[in-house]
């Protein structure tokens, strides 16, 4: 088919910090070099912020070296952290205040502000828009296309109108080449062409498995006695126990209100573990009900988290275009923290793109080198050990040996910890593990995964190819549901799949319309059988102050 | 042939509407705006009349503070000409509305003026037929099929048991309902082009109008939480529970 194609010198995929940060910080350079850049970005969500989820507690590093006068721009970095509690959660009841001294340094957020991203990348597109950056929201970017001689060359954006069986309705779009002398991708975690990047160039050789979480958020309005504005509390221990990792945040953010979340690693080897139930009896914990009792829950919502970190970073340049922010992986999981490194990436792509188009240069290589002299290779170097350390031997001893190391050490440890296993590919059978009971929900504390995913206002139109394909359509039959009992009906924080029974045989059933678009099916299904891909534009949540 | 199509911003369908907690009025902070469906229909039904020839102009206006260029701004993507925001910073009521899309129309002199019957926020259904009022002009609501003819209007409405068909001389209000049309998408290149086209901007005091905020929002109530099922043993116990205790039989 003959596409109608729109060029532009650069085009980002994908309106997050990285996308914008990269499309603001070009247009700076532009001017500065008085020369006439066209920048646009494309973005899947109905609105630019829509499907932001983050904690989040940002370190502005990234932020003070793009706009040095956000303050009077007004971005929104209302609440700066004002103390930081760490709590070992040691049973339902029971917990241990962690002094600071004996946590890692890396967990310390003085100077750190709580924010919502979604309302920072708002902010970021009004920059960008004034800067002449031309941003589209609804549009996804459905497929890359290169050039003859392997250089990436742009992308395809999805079509729209197309009925389920993807025939085109009344109305129908096809969807059109966005082609620029580079494409940045920066689709955040497990992003779908990222992935169909890094295999084409081979981006992740030499390189550990990447590494993955959920993290599932909620946003309460808090009576005001209970809210303390910059209060900072994480924690780890009870619910998750033996097998698998992760640890809950709780910020007391501006507006009366607490983000509250859990954050499960993916590397889980129980195939009964359920992220969102476990998120949800979590907040019976005095630790946290403190804070939620009578308060109201106004949004709910999940995405997955890119955490492998240095051991794990693929190559981010590649002919025609570069891999950025967690796209790519830059997330620095001993902070907790990826906004800033995320940004950083995108500005430093910037400078190096700029330069390869000064110069008429397919590959902008000069990336490598930026990046390993700026602090972002410094900060992830030193982290390297974080992650596989509490993969190896826990959240508590693992947590021990980080404070050990980022205190005293500065993350220099002389030893080389490595985590070598996918994340798909550590379940159990759930033969080998005894059920998990999960207790029911309140209505107050805890609450259904229907009425939560309500909350995220998500949406898909209904008459539409499902977007969740399965390569296999027979493996579920043949080993998810016999062997594993089909995990994904608990792992997927929005009830998509479900195996229901039909004339007495289980069957799979995927509700799209549900989908969260947080990639964790995607990642964590044994047989690597689901591909998320893009639904038709517009699609998916409509997160408010995420 | 000129149309003027209104569009109203409104919190996007797909978001669950919440209550302040001193229930002042629905939260809008960083929520998704749209423009009104019943509005993007009024729009695709003038470009619509535009792409058949019958009409040569389609001139987009809305009311509100700056944020409402983007819905113009949508429309315009659409096919919609030229632009009017008209600045006003609280949310006017129906009859204000009217009277500035009134004023709007008596220097535009459009021939038809197509608004959507209702605005998904309010409910109101009022500001149609005000505007017909105020102009003196032949109105048809909720129309579900909209046909020109020469000087008059064909306009087609769904009532209880059939359709009725009405026809009027132009100029003329006409009020959108759902089945009139499906709106269609905007293009990237035609979203690209809308930022271009021209987006007149004028004030209150332009158009020598105040505001007679003849009606007060008292409050916004959340409704009532649905209450818990349960099951019942048998169907004794069901009809029990329907006579006694919801008594409903």
């Amino acid at each position: 088919m003959e596409r109608e194609v729109m060029s532009f010198d650069v085009v980002i995929v994908g309106a997050g910090v990285t996308g914008l940060a990269a499309a603001c910080r070009l247009k700076q350079l532009a001017q500065e070099h008085g020369q006439e850049i066209t920048v646009c970005v494309i973005e899947k969500g109905s609105e630019v912020g829509a499907h932001i989820l983050s904690g989040a507690v940002m370190d502005p590093k990234a932020l003070n070296e793009l706009f040095p006068d956000w303050e009077q721009r007004g971005a929104p970095l209302h609440t700066p952290a004002s103390e930081d509690q760490i709590v070992w959660l040691r049973d339902a009841k029971q917990h241990i205040q962690i002094p600071n001294w004996m946590a890692p340094k890396t967990m310390h957020n003085q100077g750190n502000y709580l924010i919502s991203l979604g309302n920072l990348c708002r902010w970021l597109a009004e920059q960008a828009e004034a800067l002449g950056v031309e941003i589209f929201p609804g549009f996804p970017a459905a497929e890359i296309v290169y050039h003859d001689n392997g250089a990436v060359r742009g992308i395809l954006t999805g079509d729209m109108g197309v009925d389920k069986d993807g025939q085109p309705k009344s109305g129908y779009i096809p969807g059109m080449i966005l082609e620029g002398k580079f494409t940045l991708f920066a689709e955040g975690s497990r992003g779908h062409l990222g992935k169909q990047l890094m295999e084409k160039f081979a981006l992740n050789a030499g390189k550990d498995p990447q590494h993955y979480a959920i993290g599932i958020k909620e946003l309460w309005d808090i009576p005001a006695e209970q809210h303390q504005p910059g209060l900072v509390i994480h924690g780890s221990g009870w619910p998750l126990t033996d097998d698998s990792n992760g640890g809950f945040f709780l910020y007391h953010t501006d507006n009366q209100q607490v983000a509250v979340g859990l954050i499960v690693d993916l590397n889980y080897r129980h195939p009964g573990l359920s992220p969102f139930d476990e998120f949800q009896r979590m907040k019976h914990h005095p630790v946290l009900s403190q804070y939620l009792k009578g308060g109201k829950r106004v949004c709910y919502g999940a995405r997955a988290i890119t955490k492998g970190g240095f051991n794990s970073l693929p190559k981010m340049t590649f002919p025609g275009g570069l891999l950025l922010g967690c796209d790519a992986g830059t997330l620095n999981f001993s902070r907790i923290k990826g906004s800033h490194t995320a940004m950083k990436s995108g500005l430093l792509a910037a400078e190096a793109v700029l330069d390869a188009i000064l110069n008429d240069e397919v590959e902008a290589t000069t990336f490598t080198d930026r990046f390993q002299q700026s602090w972002l290779y410094e900060e992830l170097f030193s982290s390297r050990h974080f992650g596989p350390a509490i993969h190896k031997f826990g959240a508590f001893w693992g947590g021990a040996f980080n404070t050990l190391d980022q205190n005293l050490f500065g993350g220099n440890l002389p030893i080389q910890l490595r985590d070598q296993t996918h994340d798909h590919q550590q379940l159990k059978t759930s033969a080998e593990c005894q059920p998990k009971v999960y207790p029911k929900a309140d209505g107050l504390l805890s609450f259904d995964k229907l009425s939560s995913v309500y909350l995220s206002n998500t949406n898909h139109e209904e008459d539409q190819p499902c977007h969740l394909r399965l390569l296999d359509p027979e493996l579920p039959y043949q080993v998810n549901i016999p062997l594993y009992q089909e995990p994904a009906q608990r792992y997927c924080p929005a009830g998509v799949y479900e195996v229901i029974e039909e004339d007495g045989q289980p069957k799979l059933q995927i509700n799209g319309q549900n989908c969260l678009h947080c990639k964790t099916c995607d990642i964590k299904d044994m047989g690597q059988n689901i591909q998320w891909c893009p639904p038709e534009g517009g699609g998916g949540p409509n997160y408010p102050n995420m | 042939m000129k149309a003027l199509v209104a569009v109203k911003r409104v919190i996007d369908y797909n978001v669950k509407v919440r209550v302040k907690a001193d229930q002042s009025d629905v939260d809008l902070s960083n929520t998704k705006m749209s423009i009104n469906p019943f509005c993007e229909i009024a729009v695709e039904e003038a470009v619509r009349l535009k792409e058949a020839g019958v009409i040569n102009e389609i001139v987009v206006v809305s009311i509100g503070d700056k944020s409402c260029q983007e819905q113009i701004r949508a429309a315009l993507a659409l096919g919609g000409d030229r632009g009017i925001q008209v600045e006003c910073a609280t949310a006017p009521s129906a009859l204000d509305v009217a009277r500035i899309l009134a004023n709007i129309q008596q220097q535009e002199q459009a021939d038809l003026l197509l608004l959507g019957k209702q605005a998904i926020d309010s409910d109101n259904n009022q500001t149609g037929q005000m505007l017909a009022a105020l102009l003196n002009c032949p109105q048809a609501t909720c129309a579900s099929a909209v046909k020109i003819e020469g000087n008059q209007a064909l306009v087609t409405r769904e009532v209880d048991g059939g359709l009725l068909t009405v026809s009027m001389p132009l100029p003329a209000v006409i009020t959108t309902d759902l089945r009139l049309n499906e709106p269609r998408f905007a293009a990237l290149p035609k979203i690209m082009q809308a930022k271009r086209k021209p987006l007149a901007v004028q004030n209150l005091a332009e158009l020598g109008i105040t505001l007679t905020d003849d009606v007060k929002l008292l409050a916004v109530n959340a409704p009532a939480e649905r209450q818990g099922g349960s099951k019942v043993a048998s169907v004794d116990e069901l009809i029990d529970k329907l006579r006694n205790e919801a008594k409903v039989i």
